[in-house]
């Protein structure tokens, strides 16, 4: 593999709130080359989407915010840039796809001026020229009549255009890294396929490196090289997409994997389910987080906080008690 | 704050506080007009007006008047506003057409044409003065109280309690009017400090209370014609109570805004 | 089509609930919202029938319309043997009440001024309490959906989680013992953990209380573990209605195309299907003949002029498209 394009080391989020310090993402590391992808799953408290902010750099040390750790974009420390710097890494470097294409446009400028404006500050090209490559971006992202579209509002769009209108945007740079945080929740589940569909393809042809940030197993799924699963702003498992969810060994990604109705289920069956509910993240348990809920949990668990190990198949498995295949009799 | 419970401390305790002579203009004609402010342990510590009377006093008085108007008015003002603005908010329609053309209609009047037409034609009482300045804050009640209405009635919890068959006035009173009344709470405040004001004016234009009954409206009015260059504290004194009154109301209002916003009652 | 007709009706059976061509129009500004265009269906006790669509297909109009919240703008719905439709306010708010709704965003069905214990006996309170013992009842229903009676009861619903205030929305449905739950979107705001929590509770209560339920939501995979029949709406309009059992041998194009989208996190190379053309119609001026044809690939001249009417192309599977023919049965 060449020399990674980011490499995040050790990182930490952490929000000073009145009621106490919140571990948003605790010591979290993981590499990217160029042209790869990365899925980060987890469910709402895990820290995926912290953490893609603060990989982006939108989230940084400050009043109420610590964050540790190093995040190196093609060898720059995004966190250790001034200001200035860190918004020229905007755009051409990296990317971001927010979850909402209704708030991540501003209502009153037209898609065409939205498009123009990251062109003509990035790029210095003249204002026609902008133009141009503005409608040739609307077309690769798959939107008819890329001319006509330039001069509409967004909320003359629907959902699924507008979002195709964020990604044209936020590849209107060619960056290097694109995030995308839930790029498809907002959206309807034919959509969703489109979309997903298209930041994949854009991903092969660009050789551009993308972290898909998701709550949606399936929809990280198809479409990753890896993936990352989060619980309560750890990363539990991580590893090559597909061996990872055809047989996870972590007991969180097995229990998350089988909690998901499967369309090949008979009709009336009871899902398998994770109880309790996901810590306080103010007051995390001490030791392995999903100890409370793990069906697999030792008093190990509740005092140990188990390290990320490498097992076969090139995946890291934080857990005292992995699923091993061994374990599983195959 | 500290004003606030100091003025309505001395309002409600006038009669027991040994103050000087605030409205008997025949026993005032003993007393010297026009004295100066004294100072503490003088027999008239913030001076004596035309007809001798202390102003301490009438200071005292007065905000026993102006404050009573206000939280009167205030009050019809918001239980009938408030009121008419659920039911309308809440029923929608007709009813709600109508309402808003009335409401809009208050509105539109110019507020002090409004109070001197009243003025001229009501007894100069405090209780008709009330009920005048009342006219006023309707209106804004029940624009507020129908906008929050009819955002709370679209809350799916409304929805959910209809759905459990709960009848409208059951709707109205248990789901939508304690999500209601707190936003109409703290614009009565802020309405108070207006209200305190537009008596003042009333007064001062000698259509509110008459003398020798005293208010700060017509205290100041005694300032008019050349009097308050010689004898500046005849205004400035029931002037800064004004000021300092209309302060704290409206910061109250400001922090009830806060403290009451759904928002941040979530956190 | 999303066409009509009655042909998958039971007129024979024992029903619940019948519902007959419902119609559910909105104005908006000077045209009008087709959300329901004659929709009918019948449930029999102890089924549960899924409702499937996509955003903006009327799924949710029409549950609301068998609640009679609005009422409909034109159309029957029988609960028993007492038609909803034109009820005077009184009896219609007794017959109501043998019908419950269990809403998508449990945190916003839950007025926040109030407690749980007061939450959850909402129902009993209008209706009065019978010979209930208000405590040991507000802690039966409470245990009943899996929460415990101490920790929650003096709470509000902002101190809840997503999950928890489900199933007090659940708990609070199920006081008034009703023959017919209608569950619109009931888990698309919850996280995969507790999605699964909440669908084996409702699976569980409905055999408990032998329940009817009618399950609305876009998730396919969803609809297809709770339900027993599945109707699958397109712009107002019935596409097909057939066994769950039978979901994945679905014929009309649009099911087709919703199961093609199906995101599945097991089948990790599920980027091979179909690619989508084209977006929702609007409901204001929705296509003529088959409202489907916009986006179909099957579509004809024929489909422009003539709407499709359900019929009977397997036992118990009924589609409303012109280009399905019953397969040969081997």
């Amino acid at each position: 593999m060449s020399t990674p394009l980011l490499e995040v080391t050790d990182l930490r989020t952490v929000f000073h709130t009145p009621r106490g310090d919140v571990h948003a993402v605790d010591g979290v590391s993981f590499s990217l080359a160029p042209g790869e992808s990365l899925g980060l799953v987890g469910e709402s408290g895990s820290g995926k989407s912290v953490l893609g902010r603060t990989v982006m750099g939108l989230i940084g040390s400050g009043a109420t915010t610590t964050v540790s750790g190093s995040v190196l974009l093609g060898g720059r420390s995004v966190h250790d840039l001034r200001p200035a710097e860190r918004r020229r890494l905007w755009g051409p470097e990296v990317a971001m796809v927010f979850q909402d294409p209704m708030t991540s446009l501003n209502p009153v400028k037209r898609v065409g001026t939205h498009l123009t404006e990251t062109l003509r500050r990035h790029l210095r090209c003249s204002r026609a020229d902008a133009v141009e490559r503005g409608i040739d971006l609307l077309r690769q992202v798959g939107i008819p009549e890329p001319a006509r579209r330039m001069r509409q509002y967004p909320h003359e769009l629907s959902g699924g255009m507008r979002q195709r209108v964020v990604i044209a945007t936020a590849l209107a740079c060619d960056p290097r890294l694109l995030i995308a945080d839930e790029p498809t929740t907002a959206l309807d589940v034919t959509v969703q396929k489109q979309i997903l569909d298209l930041l994949a393809s854009l991903v092969a042809e660009r050789t551009m490196a993308m972290v898909l940030v998701s709550h949606d197993l399936g929809a990280v799924a198809g479409r990753t090289d890896r993936v990352q699963v989060m619980y309560a702003g750890r990363t539990v498992e991580s590893g090559p997409t597909r061996p990872v969810f055809a047989a996870p060994d972590h007991p969180y990604t097995d229990a998350l994997l089988a909690s998901i109705p499967r369309l090949g289920n008979p009709p009336h069956t009871l899902l398998r389910t994770i109880e309790g509910n996901p810590p306080d993240m103010g007051r995390p348990p001490e030791g392995c987080r999903f100890a409370p809920r793990c069906g697999f949990a030792s008093a190990r668990c509740a005092e140990e906080q188990p390290v990320a190990a490498v097992v076969p198949g090139g995946r890291e498995v934080a857990c005292h008690h992995p699923i091993l295949e061994v374990s599983r009799g195959r | 704050m500290t004003w606030l419970t100091l003025i309505l401390g001395a309002a409600l305790l006038a009669p027991l506080l040994p103050l000087g002579n605030h409205d008997d203009s025949v026993a005032g004609l003993t007393q010297p007009v026009f004295a100066a402010p004294g100072g503490l342990g003088a027999a008239h510590p913030l001076g004596t007006n035309n007809y001798g009377l202390d102003v301490l006093a009438r200071a005292v008085y007065g905000a026993r008047t102006s404050v009573v108007i206000a939280l009167l008015a205030v009050l019809i003002g918001t239980a009938v506003g408030g009121l008419v603005g659920l039911v309308s908010g809440f029923v929608r329609g007709t009813t709600d057409r109508v309402v808003g053309i009335l409401a809009n209609a208050l509105l539109a009047v110019p507020p002090l044409i409004l109070l001197i037409a009243l003025g001229t034609v009501l007894d100069p009482s405090v209780r008709s003065i009330a009920f005048a300045l009342s006219l006023l804050t309707i209106p804004s009640m029940v624009r507020l109280a129908r906008a929050n209405t009819i955002t709370v009635a679209q809350r799916e919890y409304v929805l959910a309690a209809r759905a459990l068959g709960a009848g409208r006035v059951r709707l109205m009173l248990r789901e939508v009017l304690p999500n209601v009344v707190l936003p109409v709470l703290s614009l009565s405040v802020v309405m108070i400090s207006v209200l305190v004001v537009a008596e003042a004016s009333l007064s001062f234009l000698g259509i509110g209370i008459e003398q020798p009954q005293p208010t700060w409206g017509n205290m100041i009015a005694e300032g008019q014609g050349g009097v308050m260059q010689e004898h500046p504290y005849i205004v400035v004194v029931p002037g800064i109570c004004l000021f300092l009154t209309v302060f704290s109301f409206n910061l109250l209002g400001e922090k009830a805004q806060k403290r009451w916003d759904p928002r941040s009652a979530k956190l | 089509m999303a066409g009509s007709g009655t042909a998958h009706l039971r007129p024979d059976a024992e029903r619940v609930v019948v519902v007959d061509d419902l119609v559910v129009e909105y104005p908006a500004g000077r045209g009008k919202v087709h959300a329901v265009s004659g929709l009918s269906l019948d449930l029999l006790p102890g089924e549960t029938l899924g409702i499937l669509g996509e955003s903006g297909c009327g799924k949710s109009s029409a549950g609301r319309a068998v609640m009679q919240l609005p009422s409909p703008t034109s159309g029957s719905v029988r609960l028993g043997d007492v038609e909803l439709t034109g009820l005077r306010a009184r009896r219609m708010r007794a017959a109501r009440s043998r019908m419950q709704l269990v809403l998508q965003d449990p945190v916003s069905a839950l007025n926040p001024r109030r407690r749980v214990k007061d939450l959850v006996v909402e129902g009993l309170e209008i209706w009065g309490w019978g010979t209930r013992e208000r405590d040991t009842f507000v802690d039966e229903l409470l245990s009943s959906v899996g929460l415990d009676p101490e920790t929650v009861r003096e709470r509000r619903p902002h101190e809840l989680s997503g999950g928890q205030c489900q199933r007090v929305c659940i708990a609070r449905s199920l006081a008034l013992d009703p023959d017919v739950l209608i569950c619109d979107e009931p888990v698309s705001s919850l996280d995969v953990s507790v999605q699964a929590q909440i669908l084996n509770l409702l699976e569980r209560a409905r055999e408990r209380l032998r329940l009817s339920m009618i399950f609305i939501a876009h998730d396919i995979a969803v609809v297809k573990n709770i339900s027993d029949r599945v109707l699958v709406m397109y712009l107002g309009k019935t596409c097909e209605v057939l066994p769950s059992a039978s979901l994945e041998a679905a014929l009309h194009p649009y099911t087709r195309l919703l199961l093609a989208s199906v995101p599945d996190a097991a089948d990790a190379g599920g980027a091979d299907a179909p690619a989508v053309v084209g977006e929702l119609p609007s409901p204001l001026a929705p296509p003529s003949g088959c409202r489907f044809r916009t986006r179909c690939p099957l579509a004809t001249e024929r489909c422009t002029i003539e709407e499709p009417v359900l019929r009977e192309v397997r036992p118990g599977q009924f589609t409303a498209c012109h280009h399905v023919d019953a397969p040969e049965e081997s």
